[in-house]
């Protein structure tokens, strides 16, 4: 390639790159990160303060949803990662042809439908006079309606449909990847099912439950329709804080210093991840 | 555990309803809402009314059809355009920053790769507020200097289609710079050597090259803004794109037209994802 000192190609086409990190991603989080450690003490006048902090950890309301938001998005994704497991192991292993490409779009068809859609959909299946509720009567397992919208355990219902998708697709085309031979292999060496499934196959499935897993924690603790909207009015999600601050309350101080500490949180768990599975960010992402 | 290994019939069966179980966990939400778009009562939900068109055609009210719901149809409208510009702006940039990742190499590109990936670990609601905080900003300050209050600044579509653009921009780079990689930089040589220019080269030989993928981003970007909640709900002002004004109305309670736009929605992206999966299969 050539080279020269002023290289006009190369920086037409870095421009608009910087551009776009710097105007729409950089700045706009520098400004969330100095909003939050400000406070108003007049109109229109600000001092720095971590005022904004304190009230989060002294106000329990707030730090109990916080903790609550990232349990529930460790359990979401515990789940995630236990329910797609065997399917994706099934897709990609036991499966030949032509009915294991359909069954992998299968897989794919939720992502293509809106979240709104699908939560919907899952609002007409749980709610009292919902499909669930008179299946279970019909078949005589309750009584009388059965009101299964508005919990924790349909908004968990919800929070693993949502997320399914990105915990399957890393998951079948790591375990695709696994030579078959390998796993015969084990087996002829006298290996048990469990024994070749936890030293042949999990571990080179790793990489793809390391991705699913922070992809799916991700979405998760950002998530906001599916809380909303399945766990109703005391669903109480993190997201559904910043919203308040920002668009009910208008204090928008506090509501950036709910911002950052979100972005913490989900910063330190993806950490975490590529630290214990030994990767890199661009791995995991492409 | 696989075909060549010996399994119990037991063990099989198990397994494979616990996968045809998970199939009917994928779509019996979806189904549910296309079926109910036809009942014949004012509620989604049981007992079944008679199967109609109503929510679709019906001209009157109570039983208003969508294609008569000005509000709705409004919406869909704003969507679309929303996704248009969201999607036009992305491909752009992306096609840019491709040929940029995959064919140049300067000081600090590893750095500019992994900052370009954040938008995928950023929750779309911080995205979206982290936006509206900086406009904002920018706005009252220039009104402060200059009296002038420009409006693009506040929220409303410009600032939803910036939102989205700011984080769709990522997924289309990395669809197109997949292609590109597998691309054969000496059939752009051929054309250089054949006496084209650069910017010919790129035209002739390696826009068409890239074509499947620049669709099928297209159609992902296109999708995901006309899809997109979280980031919109921050940005939004008076004017609703679709999924603001569905949830609006899912709130209020919910009526088998909210069924029928969900159900043309889902039509709208099958026929897209057909089409991306149509121009992606063609062997070039």
């Amino acid at each position: 390639m050539r080279r020269s000192g002023f290289n006009l190609g190369l920086w037409l086409l870095l421009s608009p790159l910087l551009l776009w990190l710097l105007l729409l991603i950089l700045l706009p989080h520098v400004d969330l990160l100095l909003i939050s450690l400000r406070e108003r003490v007049a109109p229109r006048e600000y001092a720095f303060s971590l005022g904004n902090y304190r009230e989060f950890f002294q106000e329990p309301l707030y730090w109990r949803t916080f903790a609550r938001t990232a349990l529930l998005s460790i359990l979401a994704t515990a789940l995630t990662l236990l329910i797609a497991f065997p399917v994706s192991y099934y897709v990609a292993k036991m499966l030949r042809g032509r009915i294991k490409n359909a069954l992998f779009l299968l897989c794919l068809i939720p992502f293509w439908v809106s979240e709104l859609v699908r939560t919907y959909g899952w609002m007409i299946l749980l709610r009292e006079s919902g499909l669930v509720s008179n299946l279970l009567q019909w078949s005589g397992l309750s009584e009388t309606p059965v009101e299964l919208l508005y919990n924790d355990g349909a908004i968990t219902v919800g929070l693993v449909y949502s997320a399914m998708l990105f915990m399957v697709v890393p998951l079948i085309t790591t375990l695709d990847s696994l030579d078959d031979s390998l796993i015969e292999a084990g087996y002829d060496l006298g290996g048990s099912h469990w024994h070749v499934m936890w030293e042949i196959v999990i571990p080179h499935a790793m990489p793809g439950m390391v991705s699913g897993c922070i992809l799916v924690f991700m979405l998760t603790l950002g998530n906001y329709l599916t809380p909303t909207l399945l766990g109703g009015k005391d669903s109480l999600w993190f997201t559904e804080q910043i919203y308040t601050q920002f668009i009910t309350r208008f204090n928008w101080e506090q509501g950036s210093a709910f911002g950052i500490l979100l972005l913490m949180l989900s910063s330190l768990i993806v950490w975490l991840g590529l630290r214990l599975s030994r990767q890199s960010f661009a791995q995991v992402m492409s | 555990m696989i075909p060549s290994v010996p399994q119990s019939r037991y063990f099989r069966a198990t397994y494979r309803a616990y996968v045809l179980m998970f199939f009917v966990y994928l779509l019996a939400p979806l189904l549910v809402v296309a079926v109910f778009a036809f009942n014949d009562s004012m509620f989604p939900s049981l007992p079944w009314g008679g199967w109609t068109l109503d929510w679709f055609f019906s001209d009157t009210e109570p039983k208003l059809g969508i294609l008569y719901d000005g509000e709705l149809m409004d919406s869909i409208g704003i969507s679309a355009t929303v996704a248009l510009f969201t999607t036009l702006g992305s491909l752009l940039l992306a096609t840019c920053n491709a040929f940029l990742f995959e064919r140049k190499r300067f000081p600090g590109k590893d750095l500019l790769y992994l900052l370009m990936l954040t938008p995928l670990v950023i929750p779309g609601v911080i995205l979206g507020v982290s936006i509206l905080l900086m406009s904002s900003g920018i706005a009252n300050d220039l009104e402060s200097l200059t009296g002038y209050d420009i409006e693009s600044l506040r929220p409303g579509l410009p600032l939803v289609v910036t939102g989205q653009f700011a984080f769709i921009t990522t997924i289309c780079t990395l669809i197109v710079s997949a292609r590109l990689r597998k691309f054969n930089p000496s059939l752009e040589e051929a054309a250089l050597n054949l006496g084209a220019n650069r910017l010919q080269a790129a035209v002739t030989i390696t826009v068409p090259y890239l074509s499947p993928a620049l669709i099928g981003a297209g159609v992902v970007s296109f999708l995901m803004s006309f899809e997109n909640f979280n980031t919109t709900l921050m940005l939004v002002g008076s004017e609703a794109p679709l999924t603001i004004a569905m949830f609006d109305r899912l709130r209020e309670g919910s009526t088998p037209a909210l069924n029928a736009v969900s159900l043309l929605l889902m039509m709208g992206s099958a026929v897209l994802v057909l089409i991306s999966v149509v121009v992606q299969r063609d062997p070039t």
